[in-house]
Formats: structure tokens, C-alpha cells, sequence
């Protein structure tokens, strides 16, 4: 990296360079990139056993599918939530408004715990879904509520910045050239939103998949059936086979890159998109 | 809320002339009340539902059992760890987020949205594999786990690793806040000082600082929360010594697995008053911060 090419009078340019560059590959670039080598370590066709075994393809799909089902249900609840709080005025606006950040703030053992208790079978909730023959807790369905929890402000808040500024002369136009209220959503405020949207997806997919604290406590943990990759992280490095742990990791790492730069590509089509029709 | 003039039924119709409805801009009442319906009962029941089971449980043997659990040697133990933890982490990514929110925020170079996407990196990683980093360099068949056993270093299954699992997670939140608000304040403020003749180190102490204030302690705030209830990472390099290693978020877990319920959760308590207090510490701040942009724009 060359020096600051526009002439600033400021100083401490090399400084403060310096010291971000060393402390940010010191404390994050080094250890990242320990994953890579580690996994050198295994030859291809040990590694390509490690990950393709059926228990650790298993608990790769319940990780990510789970967390693409769930940020899909926040997608559509979010922008239900959204619409509500920016839209309408409703006793109670701004607790629920500020309420959408818990799941940011709670530390994850303890939303772990509690979503938990609330969804055994003796739980506030448990209880009446058991009665319904819906089992929600230690079943992949309890680690999908968990993985809604935590994504909740994700969509929510990257939407309801664009949905406030969003121009209401627009929706008016829309609506004096004689589009329904439905058609000036679907046509007009919608395709505005779509880049926020996509974004939001991205986040609280990646947030789902690498999710660790909220989902152990109610995913009971079976092999198989109910087991979240990173816990198989977990259990491999107990069992000291790093190599295998840090193979699973790099898949992990890579197969969710891969998904949020073709989300950003998503996003910013639709962003130039969305910049062409308005 | 305003009431619409047309039936529902109507509205929906697609046929009916806008000019039909007094306002072009809202939905009929029906759709309004379903949306505003699902809007609080999915928070109701996914949010609220699980902070308030936190204190019911807490708090359901009594006053008394309640501060005994707190009380209880390993919680206070448990406690003080997590202080320090967080006290050491949020002091390096303070001071960190500064310098680096100078260096990226003041200056024009190349590669700089490369390197802000490699200080988010930690957003994006599984707070396991935070922890897995550390493992594979300080465990004991990591890369320097044998140097460590022969000097008698202990990292992993320790304090330090603790400390540089919970750094390496809350690394982004300072420097995310103080970008983008240094970036919309601009260095007209800094050069003119600078050339009246003050210090780099003065004009960051009597210029800088008091414009980014608000933004550093919102960053410092998000931080904290993060560094005291980080559990993925910092369970990986632990070790769960009882009394020595364990932070809050881990005596959560080992009490809720031997089934102490009502110990397990009046910790949780805490922790999720922690996630109240910074709510509402964060909703004043958002505020201030919001008061800072009127007062430069004017």
C-alpha cells in the first residue's frame, strides 16, 4: 500500500498504517490463515474423506440449510416487522422497535438456555405445541427457532433505514397514474428495498451458519440427526484430531464466503437495477 | 392511527380508482391490523417470551436462592474473569479502532476497501472457529504449543487465550463506528488546526475526540456487550477449569448440564440485564450521535 495519494496537511499516516496493519495480521490475518496451513497438513484424499463422511455432509446440510430456511422466515418477518414500525403508529412502537435488538444483545448461552426452556415439553410454549404433537426442542425444528432468533435484527435493521428514507412522491405517483395500493408495493417500494433486503438475508444467513451458543442447548446434539457443524468442530478438536476440525472449518469458511460474494453480486444488480427504474 | 375511508374489501380491488381513497399511502385497516399483529406476536414470542422465562426462572425459588447462586464462590469467580476479559479486550480495541479509523477514515489509499473487509472478517467467522485459530497455534499440537510447553507458557486453557479469543471476536465494533463518522466529518476541522500550528497528537485530543465521542463510547458499548457474553469462542480455548477458566457465559452452561437450574439462570440473569442496561445506554447514545450530525450540519 503507497503512500496517502490525495495531499493532506493531516499527520500520522504511516503511524497509524503501521500499527493497524501490524496488529490487525497479528491478531487475525496470522491465526486465519493457521487454518489454511493445518489443513495442508491432510493429503487431498484424506481430506476429501474428512468431508464427505456422512456424519460431517450431515451436519454441513443441517447447518446450512437450517440457516437459509431460517433467514428466509426472517426475511418475510422482518419486512412484515419493518413495514409495521416505520409505517403505522401502534401503542408501544418504540419498546418493540428497541426490542428488536435483544437478540444482538443477549449473550448467546443464555438465549441458548432460555429459548430452550421455553420450547421443552414442560415449556411455556413447549407444552401446547407437545399437545399439538409438534416436538420443538433437542429436533432440528428447535435448532431452525434458534437460528430465527438470532437473525431476526438482521433484516430489520438494514431495511428499515431505506424503507425511512425511501421518497414519497414516488408511492404518490405510482398511485396517481392509477397503480393499486398492492401494485405500487409489489412494483415500486419493493424493488427499492431489494438490495437492503438481500443484504440482511446475507447476514443473518452467515450468522445462522457459524451459530454456536443459542443453538447447542436446544439442538440435542445427536449424531446425524440433530448435530450442528460447528459443535462437530467442537467434538473433533476434544477428540484431538485438529486436522479434522480445521477441515470442517475451512469448508465452513469457504462454502459461506462463497455464498455472501454471490449475494453481493445479487445485491449490487439489484441495487444498479433498482437505480435504473427510479 | 388514521382511519381509511375505504372498505377493505374494496381497497383490495385493484379496479377501484385511487382517487377513491383519501390517502394513496396507507394500507385498508384490516391489512394494517394483521401486519401490526404478526409484527408483535413474532417478537412477543421469539424475543420477549425467552428475557422474561430468564428472570421468571431466576427467580423462582426466591430472593434468597437467587443471591446464594450469585454468591456462590465459582460465580464470583466467574464474574471477575469476565470483567477482566472484557476490561483488557475492549482496551486494545479502543485503542485499536482509533488508530485504525484514523488511518482509513483521514487518508486516501489504495486498497482500503480491501482492508475494511478484512477488519470485518471476525463478523463473519463462526465464533467456533475463533476459537479453533487459537487452538491450532497455542494448543499442544499447534504451531507453537511445543515452544510453549518447554518454556513453561501457558496460553491456551488459560487467561490469554480467553483474552485473545474475546479480542479476536469484538475486533470489528469500534473501528465500524468510528469510520464512517469520521469519514461524513471530513479533515477540514483537523487542517485547519494543524495549520494554526497545533500538534498531530494535540489536534487529536482537542479536535478529534470531542467530535467522534459519542461514536466511540456507542462502539465501546456494542464491544463490551460482545466481549462479556462471547461464549462459541471462548468455550473452544477454555478449558473449563473449574473456579479458574470458566467466564459467565460458560458457568451458564456447566450449571444448566448438572441441572442447577435456578443457579444457571440467576447468572444468565445478570448477563441479560447487561443486554437491558446496554439497550438502553445504546437507544441514548443513538440519540446523541443523531444531535452531533444536526449540530455540524449547521
Amino acid at each position: 500500500m503507497s503512500g496517502a495519494s490525495r495531499r493532506t496537511a493531516l499527520p500520522g499516516f504511516g503511524l497509524t498504517m503501521g500499527l493497524t496493519l501490524t496488529w490487525l495480521s497479528l491478531l487475525i490475518l496470522i491465526p486465519l490463515a493457521g487454518l489454511f496451513v493445518k489443513t495442508a497438513e491432510l493429503s487431498p484424499a484424506q481430506f476429501f474423506d474428512t468431508v464427505t463422511s456422512p456424519r460431517t455432509l450431515h451436519a454441513l446440510k443441517i447447518s446450512f440449510g437450517l440457516a437459509f430456511a431460517a433467514a428466509l422466515v426472517n426475511l418475510a418477518a422482518g419486512l412484515i416487522i419493518v413495514w409495521a414500525l416505520v409505517r403505522y403508529r401502534f401503542p408501544g412502537r418504540r419498546i418493540f422497535d428497541a426490542i428488536v435488538d435483544i437478540p444482538f444483545a443477549l449473550p448467546t448461552a443464555v438465549a441458548g438456555i432460555a429459548l430452550t426452556t421455553l420450547f421443552a415439553q414442560s415449556g411455556w410454549l413447549g407444552a401446547p405445541l407437545a399437545a399439538l404433537g409438534i416436538k420443538v426442542a433437542f429436533t432440528p425444528l428447535g435448532i431452525f427457532f434458534a437460528m430465527i432468533f438470532i437473525g431476526i435484527p438482521f433484516v430489520v435493521r438494514t431495511v428499515q433505514p431505506v424503507l425511512i428514507d425511501l421518497d414519497v412522491e414516488v408511492e404518490e405517483a405510482a398511485a396517481c397514474l392509477g397503480a393499486s395500493r398492492w401494485q405500487t408495493i409489489v412494483r415500486v417500494i419493493l424493488p427499492s428495498l431489494t438490495p437492503a433486503i438481500l443484504t440482511g438475508f446475507a447476514l443473518a444467513f452467515a450468522r445462522a451458519v457459524g451459530e454456536y451458543g443459542s443453538v447447542i442447548f436446544i439442538a440435542g446434539n445427536l449424531p446425524n440427526v440433530s448435530e450442528i457443524a460447528p459443535l462437530l468442530i467442537v467434538i473433533r478438536l476434544s477428540e484431538f484430531r485438529y486436522a479434522d476440525a480445521t477441515a470442517i472449518a475451512v469448508v465452513m469458511l469457504v462454502v459461506s464466503f462463497l455464498i455472501i460474494f454471490v449475494l453481493n453480486r445479487l445485491q449490487r444488480w439489484a441495487q444498479t437495477r433498482s437505480l435504473a427504474v427510479n | 392511527m388514521t382511519i381509511a375511508t375505504a372498505d377493505p374489501a374494496l381497497a383490495a380491488d385493484a379496479s377501484i380508482a385511487p382517487l377513491a381513497r383519501r390517502d394513496s399511502r396507507t394500507e385498508p385497516r384490516l391489512v394494517r391490523f394483521l401486519v401490526i399483529g404478526f409484527a408483535l406476536t413474532f417478537l412477543s414470542v421469539f424475543v420477549v417470551l425467552p428475557l422474561v422465562l430468564v428472570f421468571s426462572e431466576a427467580f423462582s425459588r426466591g430472593v434468597g436462592f437467587y443471591l446464594a447462586a450469585l454468591g456462590d464462590p465459582e460465580a464470583l469467580a466467574a464474574i471477575r474473569l469476565t470483567l477482566f476479559t472484557a476490561a483488557i479486550s475492549v482496551t486494545l480495541n479502543l485503542v485499536f479502532g482509533i488508530i485504525a479509523a484514523w488511518a482509513i477514515a483521514k487518508f486516501e489509499f489504495r486498497g482500503k476497501t480491501f482492508l475494511t473487509t478484512l477488519i470485518d472478517l471476525p463478523f463473519s467467522v463462526s465464533p467456533v472457529i475463533s476459537g479453533l485459530v487459537f487452538v491450532l497455534l497455542f494448543g499442544a499440537q499447534g504451531f507453537f504449543g511445543p515452544w510453549l510447553m518447554v518454556h513453561g507458557v501457558h496460553i491456551l486453557f488459560a487467561v490469554p487465550a480467553i483474552v485473545l479469543a474475546t479480542s479476536f471476536v469484538t475486533f470489528p465494533f469500534v473501528v465500524r463506528e468510528l469510520i464512517p463518522l469520521m469519514q461524513e466529518q471530513g479533515s477540514l476541522e483537523e487542517e485547519a488546526a494543524i495549520s494554526l500550528g497545533a500538534g498531530g497528537w494535540q489536534t487529536f485530543l482537542r479536535v478529534t475526540l470531542p467530535n467522534i465521542k459519542w461514536g466511540l463510547l456507542y462502539g465501546v458499548l456494542l464491544c463490551n456487550a460482545r466481549a462479556m457474553g462471547e461464549f462459541g469462542a471462548v468455550s473452544v480455548v477454555s478449558g473449563h477449569i473449574r473456579g479458574e477458566t470458566n467466564t459467565m457465559p460458560l458457568l451458564v452452561e456447566i450449571l444448566y448440564n448438572e441441572y442447577q437450574m435456578v443457579a444457571s439462570f440467576a447468572v444468565a440473569s445478570l448477563l441479560a440485564l447487561l443486554a437491558l442496561v446496554t439497550l438502553i445506554a445504546k437507544t441514548i447514545l443513538e440519540a446523541q450521535i443523531e444531535e452531533g450530525r444536526h449540530v455540524s450540519d449547521d
